[in-house]
């Protein structure tokens, strides 16, 4: 009875929901960037690596120039470069985009390590270098509750709503959003009515890296201040799965992440309780929750949730 | 015949171009190329020690290989077999240090297929909820991948502790370690080369001469045709699977049983990983794979002496990020290669 209020009083603490909302930020932008390219067809696993190098990026352009939100702009022409580069592999070779997706993710893993000696003269991690303060909503912040969620939290949280609205409106409201699906749905219908099938590809997959950087941005300048290595862990792939479960749809893949940020901050908020008297070990098996979750979550809604009908399937134009 | 050079030539220009790169960014932290090669040529081939330390680590590269190669064969991409590694070895390792009663020919052939059925066990999940929901395996399995991570660490702190040093499981029992094949100097060589080669060996038989080898084949070759053919799609994803889960739960058993006698924590330690260059440079062929494997493996034992000279070992990912990339999308490489052949 006692751990069972215990556990039920994570809910009513204020801190667990802005939690959530930090958990499922980088989800955001990772599966918004997966929506993106998804949606003209171009599977993109490279999104792990994108925000491993995006957090990387970030960081050293902070520590080279001292200004974070240049570090922030540096990380997103970061995963431009890498999203052109599984485009070009993608698009214009024909090549499986699997992976590419992985080889991408290597590239990116071996490059942040590799450059790690050279520019902070030490392996594994930097040191703090600094990050983007918590913004402070005048008027918000005084609200009770809603005040203590979202008054006082990263501006990266607001940015990614931000982007989800955009996306939302591209991809449904816009001519440009309308190729977007076609080229996705049936290239050959789409190149026979004059669009581009390439060039609307290619807008996919470097958007995809912009939000993917964004990611990777947040997890670095935005919420640590450093750089660790591997720090993406995995939310590349969850952000797939929450776009998966979010059926390719950037409301759906925002609701999805929102969701996996929930999970993600009831593990953590379980640790932490006094409560629940176990050995420190087992308290690591609690961290296996969202990974269970998303496993659960991807085989209980594929078969109801449709992708893009040309996604994945490289598209050769005819002569 | 033509199409055996092609197959064969396009993972090595693959590499022959990932190196050239690679040597750029060497060349552009300032180091000379050339002789971080050297240094990595003689740190992985330079004396016999060094001969069989590479040896020993393309033993579990082989398998991981295997793994992968057999998946792709059977048109599943299995990048799980880092954790179908870890979960092998930590099964294994559990059980085995209780066979200090069992004879070595009982200890030795039951650790290993505790292995195999954990690493199949834990693949065959991604393959049945692939087969049954259509839940990607790409997904799942790197699910799969971080779960594993999490169950060894709690295994190594709890019930394995050995309450010493840094967290890892007790020795296994000697009669359920594999016997020693060469010895020089602190390197031994086990005998786990000759399982992974058997390994291959397997592979080939079972895809080219058995029934269930030509259904696998043919389902990953077409879904559809061989469905229309009555070959059950589902039936075979989940074997395929398990299959290639088996041989990745091989690999850490021959590093449990063969190399460190013991589950710590870094067991499968990219080695999982590895097993995609290695399937993609093999060309998903097991005679492919086992050259493949000491080639990664030998740079990855050369890229430790490269590191004395301030090379990074990471440069070594950076290769095999490239070679991925350049047969993944092959015909990058098909084109340099029909240029050359025209102006030649």
């Amino acid at each position: 009875m006692r751990v069972l209020l215990a556990i039920l009083s994570v809910f009513i603490n204020p801190q667990f929901y802005k939690i959530a909302l930090t958990v499922a930020t980088p989800l955001m932008f990772a599966s918004l960037g997966g929506v993106f390219s998804e949606t003209t067809g171009v599977v993109n696993i490279a999104l792990e690596g994108i925000i491993l190098m995006g957090s990387f990026t970030s960081v050293v352009f902070t520590y080279l120039t001292g200004n974070v939100w240049f570090g922030v702009l540096m990380a997103v022409v970061s995963g431009i470069i890498l999203a052109l580069l599984h485009a070009w592999g993608s698009i214009k070779w024909s090549g499986n985009q699997i992976v590419l997706g992985t080889a991408i993710t290597l590239l990116a893993q071996g490059l942040t390590g590799f450059l790690m000696e050279p520019i902070f003269g030490q392996p594994g991690q930097t040191d703090f270098i600094g990050k983007i303060d918590e913004i402070t909503i005048p008027g918000l912040v005084e609200v009770p509750f809603i005040g203590q969620v979202l008054g006082e939290i990263s501006p990266f949280v607001y940015i990614a709503f931000g982007c989800v609205a955009f996306g939302w409106w591209l991809i449904y409201k816009t001519k440009l959003g309308l190729r977007m699906r076609a080229v996705g749905e049936n290239p050959e219908a789409a190149d026979t009515l004059g669009i581009n099938v390439y060039a609307i590809r290619y807008f996919g997959v470097i958007m995809s890296g912009v939000f993917a950087s964004l990611a990777g941005a947040y997890l670095s300048v935005g919420e640590i201040g450093q750089f660790k290595e591997l720090m993406s862990g995995g939310r590349g792939f969850i952000g797939l799965a929450a776009m998966i479960v979010g059926n390719w749809n950037p409301v759906g893949a925002m609701l999805a992440s929102l969701f996996f940020g929930f999970f993600g901050a009831f593990s953590n908020q379980l640790q932490s309780l006094q409560e629940i008297q176990v050995a420190a070990n087992v308290k690591s098996l609690f961290d296996t929750i969202p990974f269970i979750l998303t496993i659960v979550v991807v085989a209980g809604v594929v078969g109801r949730s449709r992708g893009p009908a040309a996604d994945g399937v490289p598209y050769e134009k005819h002569d | 015949m033509k199409k055996m050079i092609e197959s064969i030539a396009v993972p090595v220009i693959a590499v022959v171009i990932a190196l050239v790169i690679s040597a750029l960014v060497i060349l552009a932290i300032g180091k000379n190329p050339i002789e971080a090669y050297g240094s990595l040529i003689h740190g992985a081939f330079g004396n016999q020690q060094a001969i069989i330390d590479t040896l020993i680590k393309s033993t579990p590269l082989i398998l991981t290989g295997l793994a992968v190669g057999f998946g792709f064969r059977a048109g599943v991409f299995n990048i799980g077999a880092e954790g179908q590694m870890g979960i092998g070895a930590l099964a294994a390792a559990t059980f085995a240090s209780n066979f200090g009663g069992l004879p070595p020919a009982i200890a030795i052939p039951l650790t290993m297929l505790i292995g195999m059925v954990a690493g199949a066990g834990w693949a065959a999940i991604a393959g049945f909820l692939k087969a049954k929901t259509g839940a990607h395996e790409v997904v799942t399995t790197i699910m799969l991948n971080s779960i594993t991570t999490y169950i060894a660490s709690f295994m190594v702190t709890g019930p394995l502790a050995t309450g010493y040093g840094s967290p890892k499981s007790p020795e296994i029992s000697t009669s359920a370690q594999l016997p020693i094949l060469m010895r020089v100097g602190a390197m031994e060589l086990s005998s786990g080369i000759v399982i992974a080669i058997l390994a291959a060996v397997f592979m080939y038989v079972f895809l080219n001469k058995t029934t269930t080898g030509y259904e696998i084949k043919a389902v990953g070759f077409n879904p559809y045709a061989a469905e229309y053919g009555g070959i059950s799609v589902s039936k075979n994803v989940i074997l395929a699977m398990a299959i290639s889960g088996a041989l990745a739960g091989l690999a850490g058993v021959t590093e449990l049983m063969g190399v460190h006698h013991r589950f710590l924590g870094e067991l499968a330690g990219g080695k999982g990983f590895d097993g995609i260059s290695i399937a993609l440079i093999g060309q998903n062929n097991p005679i492919g794979i086992i050259f493949a494997a000491i080639l990664i493996g030998a740079l990855r034992t050369g890229s430790n002496e490269m590191q004395f000279m301030g090379v990074s070992k990471y440069i070594v990912m950076i290769t095999q990020a490239i070679v991925i990339f350049l047969v993944a999308a092959d015909r990058i490489v098909r084109a340099i290669y029909a240029r050359k052949k025209v102006e030649a």
